[in-house]
């Protein structure tokens, strides 16, 4: 859990990623393994087609690249959703209603971060109103790295996040849970007084912090 | 009293596992249809499983808490009420206590309850669905009910054990002996399984899910839990009442397999009608076809 007097910048992104590196899934009990190997079958996607990565995304689900076959299919509403695919640059506006969606879905749940532009603004890189790294507002638990990514590529994102979710290992929720605070002051800083509304995490505010 | 307990358990494992089965066939054969290969025959199950073991599940009030509770008890009782086998003891259920018009009733248990928990859920997009659910419900059930009522008439009973007996061999089904009623009633069965041309209340991959747009879950795990149970009850109501029955299990998975053969093929075949398209057609084919049905019925009793 984060607290400002344990690490203080850029020292705490370093605590969160040797956290998420030493944990392995291989402790996990019978009925642990069960639900992970159905959570990794059945992946619903809320694609919010932010950027032009958003072309991508058709052609996986449709007839050629039939995403389909790995149990992926598109959801219609963030309730029902089990993974957020971020399809490219996000500007500050449209950051306010990722987190809206995010907030919004049911654990467990995670968020592929496709194209460059999450991971380092890409060619948005001085952009005035795009943000640059997406991890610094929501928890990205794969990146799919290219501008455009091709579908194969994405296939290859999905495959390595059912990895993951199969082995058990922590999902980017948890770590949102667990360091809300570093989070929501991330957010404040480029939403300003333009905050999502917070009855979305309102576990929050009920002291069922992590 | 084991005997009875056994059998509803093996009648309700019997539905859920024929209707994940069966929807898993159906994606399977619209991947083919669309030139894909589409996900496995157990994708449902997965997906079923995965919703149940989601560790948050979001609750609006009490009410919508119950709703789905109410839907998914209207879904087994259904299930226990209508009899799956022919001549036997098993796979029975409480099927002895109860007729086709307690049938009638218990099938609307799920629209209402649906009504119920998405009005309280405050989502317009769900009080949408649930607007344009039960006014195509308003179109479907007419002729259904008198599909059922062509099929009571004809035979002077309201039970199903006494209908399924009347229907001795294949010249016998009332199929043969009432294709009339069988059309009227078929095609407000593809509709109460939202099946593709009379599917816009749900609308998958349109904008919004419908009624269930604001169940997650383990909620919605429950919700289509109840859905693959019911589709099954129902396919077996319908091969009841016109496919004569069924003897063996064998039997009872082929003929609810052709009709469900049927409404996927349908299905993948016709786009989706708007709401009042979908009334329109259901008050001019299938009750215009109903009410020749009842004369020819009344005043020719052939069978």
């Amino acid at each position: 859990m984060y607290h400002h007097e344990h690490c203080e910048g850029f020292q705490c992104e370093q605590q969160q990623l040797e956290a998420s590196l030493a944990q392995s899934g291989n402790e996990l009990g019978a009925l642990d393994r069960l639900m992970a190997w159905f959570r990794q079958r059945s992946l619903f996607v809320l694609a919010y087609g932010t950027g032009c990565g958003a072309i991508e995304m058709r052609p996986l689900m449709t007839s050629r690249f039939d995403a389909e076959r790995f149990g992926i299919i598109g959801a219609a509403t963030p309730r029902q959703a089990d993974v957020l695919v971020i399809s490219g640059y996000l500007a500050i506006k449209t950051l306010k209603r990722v987190i809206r969606s995010y907030e919004q879905m049911q654990a467990p749940k995670y968020v592929i971060g496709l194209g460059s532009c999450t991971i380092n603004g890409g060619m948005y890189w001085d952009s005035y109103n795009t943000i640059k790294q997406l991890d610094h507002y929501i928890p990205v638990d794969m990146y799919v790295n290219g501008c455009m990514p091709r579908p194969e590529a994405l296939i290859e994102g999905f495959v390595a996040l059912q990895q993951r979710i199969a082995a058990g290992t922590p999902s980017g929720f948890e770590r949102y849970r667990a360091n809300i605070d570093w989070y929501k002051a991330n957010q404040r800083r480029v939403l300003g007084d333009n905050m999502p509304p917070d009855y979305t995490y309102d576990w929050y505010h009920a002291g069922g912090v992590a | 009293m084991a005997h009875y307990i056994i059998d509803a358990l093996a009648m309700l494992g019997m539905s859920y596992v024929m209707g994940f089965l069966f929807y898993g066939f159906y994606r399977q054969f619209n991947a083919r249809v669309q030139r894909r290969w589409g996900p496995s025959v157990f994708q449902n199950f997965f997906d079923n499983m995965k919703f149940l073991f989601k560790t948050e599940t979001i609750i609006h009030g009490p009410m919508f808490f119950f709703g789905p509770m109410i839907i998914f008890a209207g879904a087994v009782t259904t299930v226990l009420f209508v009899p799956y086998l022919k001549d036997s003891n098993w796979l029975q259920g409480f099927s002895h206590s109860g007729n086709l018009i307690l049938i009638i009733y218990l099938l609307v248990v799920g629209p209402l309850g649906n009504a119920l928990a998405v009005g309280s859920s405050g989502n317009p997009f769900g009080v949408m669905g649930v607007t344009r659910g039960l006014t195509r419900l308003m179109g479907l059930e007419v002729p259904f009910l008198l599909g059922l009522a062509l099929v009571m008439v004809q035979h002077e009973t309201a039970s199903v054990h006494a209908i399924m007996a009347a229907q001795t061999d294949f010249a016998h089904w009332n199929l043969m002996t009432n294709p009339i009623a069988f059309i009227v009633m078929i095609l407000p069965f593809m509709a109460s399984q939202h099946a593709s041309p009379f599917d816009v209340v749900g609308a998958p991959v349109e904008v919004y899910a419908g009624p269930r747009v604001e169940f997650s879950g383990r909620l919605l795990g429950v919700l289509m839990t109840q859905n693959m149970m019911m589709t099954v009850a129902k396919l077996v109501l319908i091969a009841d009442l016109f496919l004569g029955g069924a003897t063996t299990i064998w039997a009872l998975i082929a003929k609810t397999f052709a009709l469900f053969l049927l409404t996927a093929a349908v299905s993948t075949s016709f786009p989706r009608l708007r709401t009042e398209q979908t009334v329109d057609f259901f008050w001019k084919i299938p009750l215009g076809l109903g009410v020749i049905g009842v004369i020819a019925t009344v005043w020719f009793p052939w069978s």
